[in-house]
């Protein structure tokens, strides 16, 4: 038995970095710190350790003999899932690259939201400890806070702050989604302020907000059934706050065209800061999204949704969804990398499949190819970006698995195809 | 493997070799002696009538960290202009004004360059600076760690620590962040803006800390120095793009009371207030005080013209430019009670008075300075222009028929408000080996890098003498990156990964104990998670690091 301390997670989004655990052979035991998210991510138990052709285990190097040849004979791959570490992308890209591939994160659906607002109008965003220190006042649009992060409350907000007297007082506001539990109130015993209304109204809360927030009249008394005075309190507590943030999961906003409302927080925002200090705080980063984004992008220029089928890198944050490829007969090979979470299995096709993910993943449809591959941050070091994008943790090796690295796996298979060292 | 490289005419200047034929003999990598008694030759290269340099340095440039990846992924646009197609010995990427890591590489590399330092790496993005340039391949890398706008810097100049204090953190900050240098950007006003301070002029005060710029320029220029960190106090001034900001930058340099200090991008700091737009050229002013104060180094930050993004960590700045965004878009972040940082794109118009004068400001700078050891050529890329234009650069400098068509071209007004056409003076190769080798490579603090004599690593470029520079030093018949053998004829023909260069200042090692409660009180990660080990650099086989020596430290 071992005990470990300070092991940042790569689960939870905003890297948490104090948990204890205990390992015990295979066996991972959160000790202290844990939560929701990663108590279980973390003591997730090793089943398979072979891989496996057509449901037969059989040797590492048979597995990635037959997941080459099977990528050899196809014209439009696509690489799905990209849940993995920074060393797995970077194998995960090089494949990309070499079979002419499509690349695209899970996530990209909602990761979009945030990405075309950003790549119309931009944005003015800040990181983990610029919440915990300075925030005074917190707008949370859409989204159950706590049920995202369970230990963000106690983590970076009710405790000592560099320039805060008394955390306790921190204004927290929900807009839209009232939150699932009691996190939000602060030690002190302040309530957060809630005002719900239907998720799919959002864009009209919001713009009413902006507007207000621009000093704008507005003709109308109630807006989604929350009254406007009430917005216009949220607007001035925003214009007053000394360094207000506002705080949104894009994955919670599940309403067609979501980047809309997003652009309109995020121009609110710039329109806030003409005269005080607020900022954005986009919610994600769980399951390696952020860290594929980030490594596609120093990698090919864009982030997570890209085709590598012409030679050079194609950027399409709708056609190259890989739903949309399967549904169409476009792709013709599935690779689906899940180093993270064993429940989330490969979307259904009929494709040749090769899947590498953590141990344990059970399939309606056997794979072609199955390679279990080592959880980053458990079963071996590596490095992961946190939601707020700026950030990455580096990951430890907590026990010996002898289970591959996502980067082992994908840079075998990349090796088989190719004769020349290419860097 | 012995290689000889045979005839060509040698610009040497770390060694005072100034356009002579000399042979050159590389093994293992490394240049050597001329081997005696009896030796076997195993490749050797005919270079009669070529050019030889050692490998250009690029000083400053950023190429590595988050707000480069933020501008590549707000302008997919810019990128669909320059898509760039695998081949079987290189990855695909795209190119332009952010191009992606691997392109950044090649295209360095092609240029005759064989290393790249990133001027603003934030500690707390150290990780990802170093992960972005791990993936930049045939070129040697390196960062310079930003001070200044810490919170914890701060706290302590308020809580009036010594100055041997502050040189323990500052030590500990750069083994922590892998760095070889530090850097200081808009002092003390990217942590101003958080407390909604719009300026910070020299000597004003952060609303909070009641710090000034001066006060930070002064315990960092002197915990570099005495720390023994050879590459001085890397300084990015106040008041960015104002005009008038020559006073500070002026002021900056006569207060720092004789310590070192480089200033950077010097060009966007060097702007009076006459004339008819109340925007006009301090470079004559600027240059003057350089030549005459010997502790002072600069680079120009060049702009060109066309479309490019500036990345910086001065949001503040940024933020006050942002009405400028061309396309229309921009970003801001306030970053970890560590620092910010602002991406603004940007299109520099020779039609447009100011942009124009930036440009001859520039262009007078470089000229009106006397001492090429103590000028750099840069564009702060991708801040001026894209690092790809210097072969477009090197002409201006060194062609003024050139300099002076270009000029007749520019918005007239601008024309009258420069010197620029009567200014005389062409660089010579030497002052062009100088500025962008020997010179670059002493100001680092690399040893064995820079020059051409045994001892020296074999990072080599040839060029064939054309009296058109651009097409000269755009296109280097060969380039050798550690002996090997990586260009030929302005193509990549073989890959390999450079080392990341790096110093190990000293520190008391009690210095963790404050930091470890701050960390543990006010930080979002522990202490111990934020320090960069040597296996994420060699782990995954590709990259090492290489320690460099210190000044004056047993």
């Amino acid at each position: 038995m071992t005990e470990i301390r300070e092991v940042p997670s790569p689960f939870c989004g905003i890297g948490t970095d104090d948990l204890t655990i205990d390992v015990n052979g295979q066996q991972v035991k959160v000790l202290s710190n844990g939560c929701a998210v990663n108590t279980l991510a973390f003591e997730h138990p090793i089943t398979d350790t072979k891989p496996r052709i057509d449901g037969k285990e059989v040797s590492l190097d048979e597995a990635v003999a037959r997941a080459a040849t099977l990528l050899k004979h196809t014209h439009f791959p696509v690489i799905a899932g990209c849940a993995t570490d920074v060393n797995g992308m970077r194998g995960l890209l090089a494949l990309a690259d070499r079979t002419g591939a499509v690349v695209d994160n899970a996530n990209f659906n909602n990761a979009r939201k945030n990405i075309l607002a950003l790549q119309d109008t931009g944005w003015m965003n800040t990181t983990l400890a610029e919440v915990k220190n300075r925030c005074d006042v917190l707008v949370i649009v859409g989204t159950d806070l706590e049920g995202f992060a369970p230990r963000f409350f106690e983590k970076y907000l009710w405790n000592e702050a560099m320039f805060l007297d008394n955390t306790s007082e921190r204004d927290i506001i929900y807009l839209g989604t009232k939150p699932s539990g009691t996190a939000s109130t602060s030690p002190s015993g302040k309530t957060a302020q809630v005002f719900e209304c239907e998720t799919q109204n959002l864009p009209d809360v919001v713009a009413v907000l902006r507007a207000l927030v621009k000093g704008q009249q507005i003709q109308a008394t109630s807006v989604a059934g929350i009254l406007v005075s009430d917005l216009a309190a949220i607007a001035q507590k925003l214009k007053d706050a000394k360094y207000g943030v506002i705080t949104w999961a894009a994955g919670a906003l599940n309403y067609s065209h979501a980047e809309l409302t997003i652009q309109t927080l995020c121009e609110m925002i710039k329109n806030l800061n003409e005269t005080t200090r607020c900022s954005g705080f986009p919610l994600g980063g769980k399951e390696g999204d952020q860290t594929a984004n980030q490594v596609c992008g120093w990698t090919s220029g864009y982030a997570a949704r890209v085709s590598f089928a012409k030679g050079y890198p194609v950027y399409d944050p709708f056609l190259l969804d890989t739903h949309t490829l399967l549904e169409n007969g476009e792709a013709d090979a599935l690779v689906w990398v899940q180093a993270f979470n064993a429940s989330a299995t490969p979307p259904k096709t009929n494709l040749p499949t090769i899947v590498v993910a953590r141990s344990g993943m059970i399939f309606e449809k056997e794979p072609d190819v199955f390679i279990p591959v080592g959880t980053p941050g458990i079963d071996h070091a590596g490095h992961a970006y946190r939601l707020d994008n700026v950030v990455a943790i580096r990951l430890k090796k907590c026990r010996d698995s002898n289970l591959p690295s996502t980067a082992t796996v994908l840079n075998a298979i990349e090796k088989n195809l190719r004769e020349e060292v290419v860097c | 493997m012995l290689i000889k490289l045979t005839g060509g005419t040698v610009y040497d200047p770390a060694s005072g070799v100034d356009g002579k034929k000399q042979d050159i003999y590389i093994q293992n990598g490394k240049i050597i002696n001329k081997p005696s008694g009896e030796f076997q030759i195993d490749k050797e290269y005919d270079l009669k009538g070529k050019v030889v340099m050692s490998g250009a340095i690029d000083m400053h440039t950023h190429i590595g960290g988050g707000k480069g990846n933020i501008a590549r992924t707000l302008l997919p646009e810019d990128h669909r202009l320059d898509p760039v197609a695998g081949t079987h010995l290189c990855r695909s990427g795209c190119g332009h004004v952010a191009p992606s890591t691997f392109i950044t590489g090649y295209r360095y590399a092609e240029m005759g360059y064989t290393a790249g330092f990133e001027p603003a790496v934030l500690p707390i993005n150290a990780r990802q600076a170093h992960m972005e340039m791990g993936d930049i391949p045939i070129l040697d890398k390196g960062g310079y760690v930003m001070l200044g706008s810490d919170d914890y810097l701060l706290r302590m100049l308020t809580a009036k620590k010594d100055q041997k204090a502050i040189n323990d953190y500052v030590a500990w900050t750069m083994n922590a962040a892998k760095a070889i240098g530090v850097k200081v950007v808009n002092p003390g006003g990217i942590n101003a803006f958080k407390f909604n301070q719009r300026k910070l002029d020299l000597d004003e005060q952060n609303s909070h800390y009641g710090v000034t710029p001066r006060d930070i320029l002064q315990v960092l220029a002197t915990a570099v120095k005495e720390i023994g960190v050879s590459h001085p106090l890397h300084v990015h001034g106040c008041n960015l793009g104002v005009p008038g900001n020559i006073e500070t930058t002026l002021d900056t340099i006569q207060g720092i009371g004789g310590l070192p200090m480089h200033l950077t991008h010097i060009q966007f700091h060097s702007y009076g207030t006459e004339g008819d737009f109340k925007f006009s050229s301090g470079a004559a002013r600027i240059a003057e005080a350089v030549n005459k104060h010997k502790n002072i180094t600069i680079d120009v930050g060049q702009i060109l013209f066309g479309q490019t993004v500036t990345a910086s960590g001065d949001n503040m700045r940024q933020h006050a430019n942002n009405k400028f965004a061309s396309p229309a878009k921009w970003v801001t972040m306030d970053i970890e009670c560590d620092a910010g940082c602002g991406v603004v794109p940007f299109k520099y118009k020779d039609q447009n008075f100011v942009n124009a004068l930036q440009w001859a400001i520039g262009l007078e700078t470089f000229l009106l300075v006397d001492d090429p050891w103590r000028i750099f050529l840069t564009t702060d890329h991708p801040n001026g222009a894209p690092f790809t234009s210097y072969p477009h650069l090197i002409r201006l400098l060194m062609d003024r028929t050139f300099r002076n068509d270009v000029l007749s071209t520019i918005h007239p007004e601008a024309q009258k408000m420069t010197t620029l056409a009567s200014i005389e003076r062409e660089y010579t190769l030497q002052e062009i080996a100088i500025m962008t080798r020997a010179g670059a490579a002493k100001l680092i603090g690399l040893e064995n890098r820079g020059g051409l004599s045994a001892g020296n690593w074999a990072d080599i470029t040839v060029y064939t003498d054309n009296a058109d520079r651009q097409k000269m030093f755009e296109k280097p018949d060969y380039v050798f990156k550690d002996g090997e053998l990586v260009v030929v004829d302005g193509n990549v023909v073989h890959t390999k990964w450079g080392t990341t260069h790096i110093v190990k200042p000293h520190f008391d090692a009690g210095v963790e104990k404050d930091l470890r409660a701050y960390f543990d009180k006010y930080l979002t990660m522990k202490l111990d998670n934020f320090k960069i080990s040597d296996d994420e650099f060699t782990e995954d086989g590709r990259g090492h690091l290489t320690t460099h020596p210190l000044n004056n430290v047993a």
